[in-house]
C-alpha cells in the first residue's frame, strides 16, 4: 500500500505500438473508478517516472502490472524482470506480450536483413552506412544503447506471467470489465480467476460469435478482399475465398471485423486448446479447398502468396517453432 | 564429424494401410533403417500440422506422413484432407527456413511393405544428406503456459 493507502498500479510498453495504452484510456468514465482505487506509480506513456524509482520500490509492492509489448531488447527484458520482481500480479496485456504480435514477424527474417531494410533501402539516406552500436564513445564518455535481440519473445518466455489478456489491442469493454473485477476483488466481493488464465476474452472462436452463415461450400481460389467487387454480406468469408483467420482465433472481440465485412486477422490469438495457431489455421484453410488433385491444389495455394504471414501474423513468437531459421542463425 | 550423422525421423502412419505395411515389412523381414519412429494414427486425416511442427521443434530431423492411396481411404476421403494440409504446411515451413523436403507424404497400402521400407530408406538417406535440423531448444523459462501439464483424455481400456 502506498502513502495514500491505495494499491499501486504500473503499466509498461516494451516492443509495441502504444495502441494498448489508448485502449486503456478508451474505457472513458471508468478511468475515474480506476483512479479512485489505484495509485499509478509507473506508466511511461502517461506520466514521468524513472526506472530508478521502480528499482527503489520494495519487492511485490505494486499490486497490478499491465505489461504490453514483446521482448526485443535488453531494456525490455530488464524492465520485464524488474516489474515481475516488484509486482504481485503481472498481466501479459495485449497480443505483443501474449504471443509476439506484429513485432514478432521480424522472427521470419534475420537481424541482418532487418537492418538492411531499415538502414540501406532507397527510402533511407545513409551514405556512411551507419548502423546502431551498443556503445558509442563520445568526448564526454560512453553512451550505452540496449542491444536488440535476434529473436522477439513473448513476455511469458522471459518471466512468469499470472494472467493473459489477448487482443490487438484488447477491446475497451473487456478492459473495463477486468478493472471492475480487480476493484471488486480489492473490496473482497469477488475472487481472482485461477493463475494462468486468459482474462477479458472468450473460450471459443471468432466463428462462434460471427453472424455470417457457414455452409460446406468449397473454393477454387483465394482472393484478397480488396480484389472482390462485391462481398456477400451474409456468407462466411472463408467460403468466399477470403483468407479469414476466424476459425483459429479466440473470441472476445465480438467478431467486429467479419461483422463489418472485413476478414478476421487473428489479433485475439490462438483459441482455447490450440497449441499452435498457424497449424490450426492450416487445417481450416485446407478444408475449404475444393480439389483432390495435387497439381490443382498447388495452383489454388499459389493464390495464397504468404502463408507464414497469414498464419502467424500475431502469433509467431508464441508458436511451436517461434522463429525462422534465418532469425536464430542470424543470416 | 567423426561419426556419421544419424537422422531422427518421426513417421505418422495410418492404422489401415501404412502401419500394417510396416508390420508386413517386419513379418517379411524386409530391412529398413532404425532411424524412424513410427506413430500410429487412425487415419492420415487425423494429422494435425501441430504434430509435425512439434516433432520438428522437439528435435526431429524429418517427418514422414503415410496414408492410403487416393480413393482408398478407410474413411472415404480423409487422405485428401491430409494431402491439402501437407501441401500447405510445406509452403509454410519453407518460409521459416526449413527445407520442405524434411516433411514428406507417401501413400502405402497394407500390402506394400517393401515399398514402405524402400521409401523410409530413401528418406533417411535424403535427410542424412540435408544434415541435422537441430531446431534450438528455446529458453522455456517458467511461464504458466509452458509449465501446464499436457491434458490427456482418459480412454477406457
Amino acid at each position: 500500500m502506498s502513502s495514500n493507502g491505495k494499491p499501486k498500479f504500473a503499466m509498461y510498453w516494451a516492443d509495441s505500438c502504444g495502441g494498448c495504452e489508448i485502449a486503456v484510456l478508451n474505457i472513458h468514465e471508468k478511468i475515474l473508478d480506476f483512479d479512485a482505487n489505484f495509485e499509478v506509480v509507473f506508466w511511461p506513456v502517461a506520466m514521468d517516472a524513472k526506472y530508478k524509482d521502480v528499482e527503489a520500490m520494495e519487492d511485490k509492492s505494486i499490486l497490478l502490472t499491465l505489461f504490453n509489448g514483446a521482448i526485443h531488447s535488453e531494456e525490455h527484458e530488464h524492465i520485464a524482470k524488474l516489474l515481475r520482481q516488484k509486482s504481485q500480479i503481472m498481466v501479459a496485456f495485449g497480443s505483443c506480450a501474449c504471443e509476439g504480435c506484429i513485432p514478432a514477424l521480424i522472427n521470419l527474417s534475420s537481424k541482418e536483413d532487418f537492418y538492411n531494410t531499415v538502414f540501406e533501402t532507397i527510402t533511407t539516406v545513409n551514405p556512411d552506412h551507419i548502423r546502431p552500436e551498443t556503445v558509442v564513445s563520445m568526448e564526454e564518455g560512453d553512451i550505452y544503447i540496449p542491444e536488440m535481440y535476434r529473436v522477439v519473445r513473448s513476455l511469458e518466455q522471459v518471466v512468469p506471467v499470472d494472467y493473459y489478456m489477448p487482443g490487438c489491442p484488447p477491446e475497451s469493454p473487456q478492459i473495463a470489465a477486468v478493472i471492475d473485477l480487480v476493484i471488486q476483488v480489492l473490496k473482497g466481493e469477488a475472487e481472482l480467476p485461477p493463475a494462468g488464465s486468459v482474462i477479458g476474452a472468450g473460450n471459443s472462436t471468432v466463428c462462434d460469435d460471427c453472424p455470417r452463415e457457414r455452409n460446406v461450400k468449397k473454393i477454387k481460389k483465394f482472393v484478397r478482399i480488396q480484389d472482390i467487387e462485391e462481398v456477400d454480406p451474409n456468407l462466411c468469408l472463408l467460403e468466399q475465398g477470403i483468407p479469414c483467420n476466424g476459425p483459429a482465433t479466440r473470441n472476445g472481440c465480438g467478431a467486429l471485423c467479419p461483422s463489418a465485412g472485413a476478414q478476421c486477422i487473428g489479433c485475439y490469438g490462438p483459441a482455447e486448446g490450440a497449441i499452435d495457431y498457424g497449424a490450426r489455421l492450416m487445417t481450416a484453410f485446407a478444408s475449404v479447398i475444393d480439389s483432390n488433385d495435387p497439381d490443382e491444389i498447388e495452383r489454388i495455394l499459389d493464390t495464397l502468396p504468404d502463408p507464414a504471414g497469414q498464419f502467424y501474423r500475431f502469433s509467431m513468437a508464441g508458436s511451436l517453432l517461434r522463429a525462422s531459421k534465418y532469425a536464430w542463425e542470424g543470416k | 564429424m567423426s561419426k556419421e550423422f544419424e537422422p531422427v525421423l518421426i513417421g505418422f502412419t495410418c492404422n489401415w494401410c501404412s502401419y500394417r505395411a510396416a508390420d508386413l515389412a517386419g513379418t517379411a523381414r524386409v530391412k529398413y533403417p532404425p532411424n524412424i519412429r513410427l506413430i500410429r494414427m487412425m487415419c492420415s486425416g487425423r494429422l494435425d500440422p501441430t504434430f509435425v511442427l512439434k516433432a520438428l521443434a522437439g528435435g526431429a530431423d524429418g517427418v514422414l506422413i503415410t496414408g492410403c492411396h487416393p480413393g482408398e481411404c478407410h474413411y472415404l476421403e480423409q487422405n485428401y484432407k491430409a494431402l491439402r494440409r501437407y501441401l500447405l504446411l510445406r509452403r509454410t515451413i519453407a518460409q521459416l527456413g526449413i527445407e520442405p523436403e524434411r516433411v514428406k507424404l507417401v501413400w502405402a497400402s497394407a500390402a506394400e511393405g517393401v515399398h514402405l521400407a524402400a521409401e523410409i530408406t530413401k528418406m533417411v538417406e535424403e535427410i542424412r544428406e540435408l544434415g541435422p535440423l537441430n531446431w534450438p531448444k528455446w529458453n522455456e523459462n517458467n511461464g504458466y503456459k509452458s509449465s501446464l501439464p499436457v491434458q490427456v483424455e482418459e480412454v477406457s481400456s
